[in-house]
């Protein structure tokens, strides 16, 4: 039998979410008895030390001059990255510097201090990321199998989704019927409420969070949590331009957005324009 | 000729029958008559007189679209491009009155003929779309005011539509073209940031 891989899981300047999400994997046991977990900053594990291992798991932003575990976290992480086969980087923080600065293969729109390594990297960006992601991202590398990585080194199995597919007010949003308030089952919240779903690269509203939904299903807007941009300010309002999306979503040209959008708006669709659930017959 | 070419013979022809006389004063029969051809060889490009008022409608708002499009691709300011919208909507008033005049009257003033298939922004999609482009823009390089579409499309159409109206009327004192420098300059005074 041979021996299990090995899997050293770091923190940068993080708020531990990405973990916490982590423990909401339904099969998190399962999948800790397969790895050899050397050591992690809130689960079980040995007292540090520097060694080899077959996964390092990198979650958190990075930082100058900034202590962990005894030794400066560049430092740390330069070691243990030259240490390492393949290195995962968990939460958007670590990938691109979100909440906490800098992260370690991106530094926002620019290249990170640890860009070099990028052929070992796999970003699993969201903040937190959804457990499913971060355990395939795992998983895959146990089995040996090829991961399909986008140019930011985001699976594509996860990635090449946008957070708009999948929602179920994919209807409102064809024919441009806003959502008034929060927490409303009718309308698409694209146009007042701030929603980045349709240009935002996550599967939220494919693999479902708690296996029962998602932000812009229960009414509140994509926070574009995955994305480079992250954050952004004003996250409950759309930017507009005169009134016309500052963000068109992914793939189309402005003028073929606009061009559709007043097609759509001039159209009804009387079942859509009804509360969904109301009283009358 | 191809189809395609007669069809636009027979929108101009109307369109001159229609300043004319009116929209509803203007028969098929009439603009067979102006055409040269019989009333039956006309419904088979058009099969009624609203549907051709509505390709009228598509082709004018097309011709405005495809010219905006072109200043909306010039590396200009805001500033510039007001004047060249300007420019060209006194031109056309000039050149093709009875255009602008199709647009005025028959469209803004008869609605009820547009309501079966042309509700909305869905036959003038090409000219909106393009003055949607222009403000867009005009915000994103922080040249113009961001303020409500409406707002800013109304006092845009709106001023240039009644100067044109009083051109028509004979009521200004000057000719149109002379107004292009005031004109622009109150726009962009109105929209920029
Ligand atoms: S990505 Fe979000 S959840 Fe993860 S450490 Fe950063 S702030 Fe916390
Ligand atoms: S609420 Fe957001 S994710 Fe859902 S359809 Fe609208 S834009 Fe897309």
């Amino acid at each position: 039998m041979h021996s299990k891989s090995k899997v050293i899981w770091i923190d940068g300047v993080s708020c531990y979410g990405c973990s916490h999400s982590f423990y909401n994997y339904p099969e998190i046991k399962e999948l800790l008895e397969k790895i050899e977990l050397i050591y992690h900053p809130l689960l079980p594990s040995n007292e540090f030390k520097f060694q080899r291992c077959d996964i390092l798991i990198i979650e958190g932003a990075i930082k100058n001059n900034f202590l962990r575990l005894d030794f400066d976290l560049i430092e740390l992480i330069s070691k243990l990255i030259n240490l390492s086969k393949k290195i995962i980087l968990i939460g958007t923080c670590s990938v691109y510097g979100g909440i906490f600065g800098e992260g370690v293969l991106f530094n926002k729109e620019n290249k990170g201090k640890f860009f070099k390594y990028k052929d070992k990297i796999i970003s699993i960006p969201g903040c937190p990321p959804h457990p499913e992601w971060i355990a395939y991202a795992i998983e895959m590398i146990l089995n040996k199998k090829r991961l399909i990585l986008d140019k930011e080194n985001r699976p594509k199995e996860i990635f090449s989704y946008t957070s708009h597919m999948g929602c179920v007010r994919n209807e409102y949003f064809e024919w441009k019927i806003d959502a008034k308030n929060f927490g409303e089952k009718e309308g698409c919240l694209f146009y007042e409420q701030g929603c980045q779903g349709p240009y935002t690269h996550s599967s939220c509203n494919k693999i479902l969070w708690n296996e029962v939904n998602s932000k812009p299903r229960a009414g509140t807007p994509c926070f574009g949590c995955t994305e480079k941009t992250f954050p952004k300010k004003n996250l409950f309002k759309t930017e507009t331009f005169m009134g016309i999306p500052a963000n068109i979503p992914l793939g189309v040209s402005k003028r073929a957005y606009l061009t559709l959008a007043g097609v759509a708006k001039s159209l009804k669709n009387e079942r859509l324009e009804r509360k969904l659930i109301d009283d009358s017959e | 000729m191809s189809k395609e070419e007669k069809k636009l013979e027979i929108m101009k022809t109307a369109l001159n029958l229609f300043a004319k006389n009116g929209f509803y004063n203007t028969t098929i029969a009439d603009i067979a008559r102006e055409m040269g051809m019989s009333v039956g060889n006309m419904y088979n490009y058009f099969p009624s007189k609203e549907s051709l008022a509505k390709e009228l409608l598509i082709y004018t708002s097309k011709l405005f679209g495809e010219e905006l499009k072109k200043i909306n691709e010039m590396d200009i300011s805001s500033k510039e491009k007001i004047k060249k919208i300007v420019e060209l909507y006194f031109k056309m008033a000039k050149e093709e009155p009875e255009l602008v005049d199709y647009f005025m009257r028959v469209y803004l003033s008869n609605k009820e003929i547009f309501a079966n298939g042309c509700e909305g922004m869905l036959c003038v999609s090409a000219f909106v779309t393009e003055i949607m482009i222009f403000f867009e823009e005009g915000v994103r390089r922080k040249e113009l005011k961001n303020q409500d579409f409406f707002a800013a499309f109304g006092l845009f159409m709106g001023y240039l539509g009644g100067l044109v109206f009083l051109f028509r009327e004979g009521i200004l004192g000057k000719d149109i073209e002379e107004y292009t420098n005031s004109v622009s300059e109150n726009i962009y005074n109105a929209l920029k940031i």
